[in-house]
């Protein structure tokens, strides 16, 4: 097959998605004056940064003292050491800047009575090095994603930024030096696959929840950046590390922010006991992510659930002001009523621990340029936000550090890029010989596939594949049987029919395609998580239990390196965690407790 | 659980292969506990037979993905409860707006119409090195209006907004407008009220509220053009 009849169109860079980061890098792409596509499955606003609820973290220091040094620590512990401390420092140094810049774009915080962004506690947040609780979580109410990614819309708009919406990238294009020119993309309304050519191509693309049967991430978090890169032989980072957050709405999955924690709400187990006073004295409720979700799985277990099946714990906030309630927290609950059939104000909220936010990505610097195994940069790619892996959340992500880091890594990237283009001011490289080949292979097959499977009961095979045997608690024989179950369902993935031919809007078509990119990143998931013989951060395994040399089952001799898991052959791969901030000193190795 | 059959006729088109829409009568097996949201039992459907299309994502009513006409009255899929809808459930198209195929409309009349309020802040004073300061009170005044999910439920319930999609603002970028003109921080008011003040672009909003009656997030947008024309007699005096 050749690809002479695929129209190539020009641009100096294209950006693949359009959440957060997407739009954060291209406002500095546009505002520079870079011929700038951006492509996006949906709309702008409907990307699933919109979801966000409870705040971005900045040590503004608007309500009480606050450091971003202290930051750094929280996040460095809240990594569990896995983090990479130039890069934390990077991110913690610049959020008061991002985020006051994205006040100056209009963004409707919340106010304090001074007039200034209002400021909220939040999980792990602690001023003085891990002392107590400090408000460091910038809010609009319990919409602050919302609110952000329409700022950062409304700023492109502005900056004239050029979006082609409803557009899906299905591959990467790069030639034998490994240099990456551009995707290979296709137009959801008319079917047509075009290439984007681009000096550099920008991914942000958003995380992969949908690998999981229960989630608080919507349809279209389906991996496609992970899965473009690692068909493109692309490594992928730290993928066992997932977040489970502690409060989904039970049955339903939709997300309860933490920001209700922040605001005093408990977590209630059968006896009406506030149980996270046994598993963190110090922070209770808020505690990092991974050790609260633990303890309301290690609640459940013991047969102290709610409910008929006691399968889920409470959560509490009918002791709060009702119009603390209607001011702090009124999209929970609307969320709260229409999901969980629960007035919060008067009865508390059923919740359970729900797939949340992946730690791990393409592995890429602070600059967002993506790395090689071998520390050397791949010419012409970046990626920033939930995407990449850079790596500011380790082995465990603070709660409104994704918000944080969307905003530092797109501005960054899109600044690498500014730079990158300008100074390299040459013509385009050529395209390889035969560089759709691959992908329009991809579609010809969907077109004629016959007697196949279906992409429905494929994609919930690997889902409830991923649901057992990579959860909050994970087990050496589970996920052992895990990897062979995914590898097997790969199998099915390759075979996938569609009775939907048609060109014209096929989303029949768009959720098989998605479906090759969740099986990539369940298979990188898996096998990095079956090798990883430690507990880390939000990966805890029984035979990595608490013992008096490996505290809470890490095992920093032999573990504290990151995981890269390579397509080819799934094979695995580990590269050392940067220990050298830009200009303070190393936070060390500690155990961790809150 | 309890299951029972449920009848849907759905609008279907796909300009591939349909001469013409038509309505489809479609049954399903509807699980009261799984089933809750229409958007859930759309997602079985759709198992069933892949070639139902429709737009979604978050399914928690925040993106404005899944808009859609529901037994005659524009709203968010996943935001409808299923035991609350009347038989046979009457899915189509939001109305007024070019269908692409099934329940996927052409949205760009609805978009360019609210870029045209430019909607980002405009403030040319250069801002302070840390954030613009703004009351909670000032801030108070945004609510009921940022909220706005654009999700174009209350622009295609709205006559004025199906005979002139392309003079009238509609009352999605309406809300949007008066959100800026309402935000402390703003130093266009008076330019935005210029171009407002145009017998179409806000003037063919009469006060029907069917925007208020469909909007999923409880906002108002007559209120918010209500507050527009005030503004306009006030500094007309």
């Amino acid at each position: 097959m050749s690809n002479v009849n695929i129209p190539v169109r020009k641009f100096d860079a294209v950006i693949v998605g359009a959440g957060g980061a997407g739009l954060r890098a291209a406002i500095q792409l546009s505002e520079a004056g870079l011929k700038t596509a951006v492509l996006s499955k949906v709309f702008p606003t409907r990307s699933h940064t919109v979801a966000a609820q409870g705040g971005v973290s900045a040590s503004l220091g608007n309500s009480e003292q606050d450091h971003w040094h202290w930051h750094m620590y929280d996040t460095v512990k809240g990594s569990d050491w896995l983090g990479d401390q130039d890069a934390i420092e990077y991110m913690c140094r610049k959020a008061p800047e991002v985020v006051v810049e994205l006040e100056h774009f209009g963004m409707p915080f919340d106010r304090t009575d001074e007039g200034k962004i209002y400021q909220r506690p939040f999980g792990g947040h602690m001023s003085n090095f891990g002392e107590k609780p400090v408000r460091r979580a910038c809010a609009a109410a319990d919409r602050t994603g919302h609110a952000m990614l329409h700022a950062l819309y409304q700023r492109n708009v502005r900056a004239q930024t050029q979006f082609f919406v409803e557009w899906m990238a299905l591959d990467l294009i790069r030639d034998e030096e490994g240099q990456v020119l551009g995707v290979i993309a296709l137009e959801m309304e008319t079917g047509e696959v075009v290439a984007f050519h681009a000096k550099a191509t920008i991914f942000a693309t958003g995380g992969a929840g949908r690998i999981f049967h229960s989630s608080t991430n919507a349809f279209i978090n389906t991996g496609d950046g992970l899965g473009m890169a690692a068909r493109a032989g692309i490594a992928l980072e730290d993928m066992e590390f997932w977040q489970f957050h502690p409060t989904g709405v039970a049955g339903a999955g939709v997300l309860i922010t933490e920001g209700v924690r922040g605001e005093g709400g408990i977590l209630r187990n059968s006896s009406n006991e506030r149980f996270m006073e046994r598993y963190a004295p110090n922070a209770k409720d808020l505690a990092s992510r991974d050790v609260v979700s633990r303890a309301m799985v290690t609640e459940i277990n013991e047969g102290r659930g709610c409910g008929p099946n006691k399968d889920f714990v409470l959560l509490d906030i009918t002791h709060l002001d009702p119009a603390t309630i209607m001011k702090r927290l009124p999209g929970i609950r609307e969320i709260s009523i229409q999901f969980a059939g629960v007035d919060p104000i008067k009865a508390p909220i059923p919740v359970v621990p729900t797939c949340h936010y992946q730690m791990g990505g393409i592995p890429t610097n602070y600059h967002g340029e993506v790395v090689n195994p071998d520390g050397s940069t791949v010419k012409g790619f970046y990626a920033a936000g939930e995407v990449a892996c850079a790596s500011v959340h380790g082995a465990n992500r603070l709660g409104t550090n994704s918000l944080l880091d969307l905003l530092v890594f797109g501005k960054s990237s899109g600044d690498a890029v500014v730079q990158a283009v300008k100074k390299d001011a040459v013509a385009h490289k050529d395209l390889p010989a035969g560089f759709a080949d691959k992908t329009l292979a991809r579609l010809n097959r969907l077109n004629t596939q016959t007697g196949g499977t279906s992409v429905d009961e494929t994609r919930l095979a690997m889902q409830r594949a991923m649901q057992t045997h990579c959860g909050v608690f994970r087990f050496n024989d589970k996920l052992q049987e895990g990897v062979r179950q995914i590898l097997e369902i790969e199998k099915a993935v390759a075979r996938t029919e569609i009775k939907d031919k048609s060109q014209v809007w096929n989303t029949a078509r768009t959720e098989a395609l998605e479906l090759d990119n969740l099986i990539e990143v369940a298979k990188a998931t898996m096998i990095s998580a079956e090798a990883r013989k430690e507990s880390r951060g939000a990966h805890v395994r029984d035979d990595a239990p608490d013992t008096a040399e490996n505290p809470n089952g890490r095992d920093d001799k032999n573990w504290h390196k990151h995981t890269l898991w390579h397509r080819d052959g799934n094979k695995l791969s580990y590269k050392p965690v940067n220990m050298t901030p830009l200009s303070v000193e190393t936070i060390a190795l500690k155990t961790r407790s809150y | 659980m309890t299951t029972r059959t449920m009848l849907f006729k759905i609008y279907r088109y796909d300009p591939d292969k349909d001469n013409a829409p038509y309505m489809q009568d479609i049954s399903i097996e509807v699980d009261s506990v799984t089933d809750r949201k229409l958007l859930d039992v759309l997602v079985k459907l759709k198992a069933k037979d892949d070639t139902l299309s429709y737009r979604r994502s978050c399914r928690e009513g925040i993106c404005g993905s899944d808009a859609m006409n529901i037994n005659g009255k524009n709203g968010l899929a996943c935001l409808t409860e299923v035991k609350d809808l009347k038989e046979p459930v009457v899915l189509r198209p939001l109305p007024g707006l070019p269908v692409i195929r099934d329940l996927i409309v052409d949205m760009t009349q609805f978009f360019k119409q609210y870029h045209s309020i430019k909607p980002y802040l405009i403030n040319d004073t250069p801002p302070p090195e840390r954030e613009r300061l703004q009351s909670p009170d000032d801030r108070e005044e945004l609510n009921g209006l940022y909220e706005c999910i654009l999700c174009a439920c209350c622009s295609t319930s709205c006559p004025s907004f199906w005979w002139n999609p392309d003079k009238f603002v509609g009352p999605a970028g309406l809300l949007n407008a008066y959100r800026f003109i309402a935000d402390t921080r703003d130093e266009a008011t008076n330019a935005r009220l210029d171009d407002l003040e145009d017998p179409y672009r806000l003037f063919r909003c009469h006060s029907i509220m069917n925007c208020v009656d469909v909007c999923p997030k409880g906002l108002n947008p007559t209120k918010a053009i209500g507050k527009i024309k005030e503004m306009m007699v006030r500094r007309a005096v």
